[in-house]
């Protein structure tokens, strides 16, 4: 179990980044403006590389540049890349009709997190790893996952959905690599690939959006009820 | 032996789409898409009979044939072939002719991914199966490119990506649970995780199940999380509808199955089977809150999903040799039964040109013979005698007393009355009511889309009237590997 004995410089260097991550993904939320959104998803994907190098430098495995290298190119270059295009091609630079303000979304997001603290503090003490790094990793795991669905339900853009996705991805992929960096490397690689299979999927799904349904908010596919 | 037969059934459909894709042609991939779905079928029956004989394992225990996997293998592959048949008369009738080649490229793989789904041996990777037949089946369901398709394909590929990074995450934390008790680097497979399983932390454990339960319960539809399934069910092509409901929705619960066991190993019986059984209930409720009043023809069969569903849970909640037996016969009848249910939807939904109930009338009088057939499926979908689904729901039942789930049982009996009445008075003003209008010229069925119903409808007919012996002991060896032959 790495995370049970680090030394101390490293713990820290591992909270930090984790940290920061977790705040870029409150950037995501108190923003409007979808460039914004998408630089955040680009720096945190960053982060989040310099973290698998960072837990591969201390915890040995040396499998972790590779996949740091990977999520460097593919998350944080390639998928914003490629989401970058999909924005060229909309209209849209902005969430237009908010349901909530950005300002009471932050409110949210907050609540969000101490419910996962909460949650992650008794699995730690379940566990006796309380006081830890994985129990902040557990805690910015299940926030990011509760943050990507709060951006999931409050913002309509197809683009934000999409985002919202992401940073849902992202914070398994953060936690994982600090509770589990002995995870086979083939599932990892696997799973990135898939992400960009995933994002290609929504590009032609949002062309078809636009040319078929004439919009691209959620607002708007109000068809199917009942 | 088992490995050639697996071979064969993960390579015919890949040929189907690659030769799809090369000859982009839609009678050679209609052909090629059949021929596909018949070896399927094929190799799926023998599967069946060798997996009784334990679990095989191969690829470097990457892929393994287990009894209950192959048990949804082979319910794929009835929907899969009977799908292929129906889809040749149904999709010609939309007039996109040379998009066809296309549709048969996506469905072989979507079958594929189903397939491959079953076999995974490794948790992770069984994940990433799960996620393709989404991306295959978004494309699928968006096929028709009418703004309702699309929103169907949106809604359905934004709900279940997130739905399934629930179980991502339930995943990732199961892995971490693991290295607890077998170190930091092992290879995630289901032995392993469930010899794992006892020395597991509980609490842990029953958060990753409950994350995982969720996550798997958003792609099975059950209630509450099964928004997506209505509208996909019900924008897609017919024969698609079938294999959602048939196929898809069968291999995401082998998902629940397989973490079920792994949970009771981890001491979360209670919570575990209990969660289930309250997500099967609250899906039957749902079901029928919307059959009852229900306007659209096949979002009616797609509520109808939701309900089989809740059924298929409650069994596997319940466990017990009766409850995994029943389960499993319900898994079997359903898909067989959902099929015929959606083609006679498809069949009606273009002669009549609407989706609505409302416009549908006279089935009786103007299509006899496949008025008839969908009529006698109608019956089977809402549990009366003689056909199958009658009497798996009933050892289902019988599995909520002994297991001592008397509330969930009640309310089971109850819920399915209930949907008994709703859905056959849809039934009963399509067939008898008042005529709507007359000038109204109907289109003619091909008799490509009604064979695959008689196909349908004749097994569950043999199934509701005679449960084989072999089936059952078939059943009570699943049982014992499920864990759930202990009283």
């Amino acid at each position: 179990m790495l995370v049970a004995h680090l030394d101390p410089l490293a713990s820290s260097i591992f909270s930090l980044m984790a940290i920061a991550s977790l705040l870029l993904a409150f950037v995501m939320l108190g923003s409007r403006w979808l460039n914004n959104y998408l630089y955040a998803f680009a720096a945190e994907s960053w982060v989040i590389a310099a973290l698998s190098a960072a837990v591969g430098f201390y915890g040995g495995y040396p499998e972790l540049y590779l996949i740091a290298i990977l999520t460097a190119l593919f998350r944080g270059l390639l998928l914003p890349y490629f989401i970058w295009r999909i924005i060229g091609r909309l209209n849209v630079a902005r969430e237009i009709h908010e349901i909530l303000q950005p300002s009471s979304t932050l409110v949210a997001g907050a609540i969000c997190v101490l419910f996962a603290l909460v949650v992650s503090y008794h699995i730690g003490q379940s566990l006796g790893l309380s006081g830890t790094v994985a129990v902040l990793a557990l805690t910015i795991m299940l926030s990011m996952k509760l943050i990507g669905f709060l951006m999931l339900s409050v913002r309509h853009e197809a683009l934000s959905q999409i985002l919202g996705l992401l940073v849902l991805e992202n914070g398994i992929f953060l936690g994982a690599q600090i509770l589990v960096p002995g995870m086979p490397t083939l599932i990892e690689i696997v799973i990135l690939f898939d992400l960009l299979v995933v994002v290609a999927c929504f590009g032609v799904l949002v062309r078809y959006l636009v040319t078929h349904v004439g919009s691209t908010s959620s607002l708007d596919l109000n068809k199917l009820v009942g | 032996m088992t490995g050639a037969l697996l071979l064969v059934m993960m390579i015919a459909p890949a040929v189907a789409v690659a030769g799809s894709l090369l000859l982009r042609t839609s009678r050679a991939a209609e052909t090629l898409n059949l021929v596909a779905s018949v070896s399927v079928f094929a190799v799926a029956m023998p599967l069946v009979v060798l997996s009784a004989n334990g679990a095989s394992h191969y690829l470097a225990d990457y892929v393994i044939l287990d009894i209950t996997g192959a048990w949804v293998i082979l319910c794929t592959a009835v929907v899969y072939l009977l799908a292929s048949i129906y889809s040749i008369g149904y999709m010609r009738l939309l007039g996109e002719d040379e998009r066809l080649w296309g549709f048969y490229a996506l469905f072989s793989g979507f079958a594929l991914t189903i397939l491959v789904s079953s076999v995974m041996n490794n948790a992770g990777l069984y994940w990433i199966a799960i996620e393709l037949t989404t991306l295959v089946s978004t494309f699928l369901v968006g096929f028709e490119r009418a703004a309702e398709s699309i929103e169907a394909a949106w809604k359905y590929i934004i709900i279940i990506s997130a739905g399934i990074s629930l179980a991502l995450l339930g995943t990732v934390l199961f892995y971490w649970c693991g290295s607890f008790v077998l170190g930091p680097t092992y290879d995630m497979t289901w032995d392993a995780l469930l010899a794992a399983a006892p020395k597991m932390d509980p609490a842990l454990a029953a958060l990753s199940y409950l994350l995982v339960l969720v996550g798997y319960g958003t792609k099975v539809g059950l209630a509450p999380m099964h928004s997506w399934l209505p509208d996909a069910h019900s924008e897609s092509p017919a024969p698609i509808s079938a294999m959602l409901s048939g196929a898809l929705l069968n291999s995401a619960m082998l998902g629940i199955v397989r973490y079920l066991g792994i949970a009771d190993a981890a001491q979360n019986t209670h919570l575990a089977r209990t969660t289930l059984v309250v997500f099967g209930a609250f899906s039957l409720l749902v079901g029928a809150l919307f059959i009852v009043r229900q306007n659209g023809i096949k979002r009616l069969m797609a509520y109808s999903s939701v309900e089989h569903m809740g059924v298929v849970a409650l069994g596997f909640g319940f466990g017990g040799p009766f409850g995994i037996a029943g389960a499993l016969y319900h898994m079997l009848n359903h898909s067989l039964n959902k099929s015929l249910m959606f083609f006679g939807a498809g069949n009606m939904m273009r002669s009549y040109g609407s989706k609505e109930i409302g416009s549908i009338r006279e089935v009786w009088t103007r299509f006899p013979v496949q008025g008839a057939l969908w009529l006698a499926g109608a019956a089977a979908i809402t549990g009366a005698p003689p056909f199958g689904l009658f009497l798996s729901e009933l050892v289902i039942l019988r599995a909520g007393f002994a297991r001592g789930y008397n509330w969930a049982a009640y309310v089971m009996a109850v819920l399915l009355i209930v949907i008994f009445i709703g859905f056959l008075n849809h039934f009963r003003i399509m067939y008898f009511g008042a005529k709507a209008d007359s000038g109204h010229q109907l289109k003619p069925i091909s008799r490509w889309c009604v064979t695959p119903m008689w196909l349908a409808l004749i097994p569950l007919f043999v199934f509701g009237v005679w449960w084989p012996a072999d089936l059952w002991s078939h059943f009570m060896a699943a049982a014992r590997t499920l864990g759930g032959a202990a009283p």
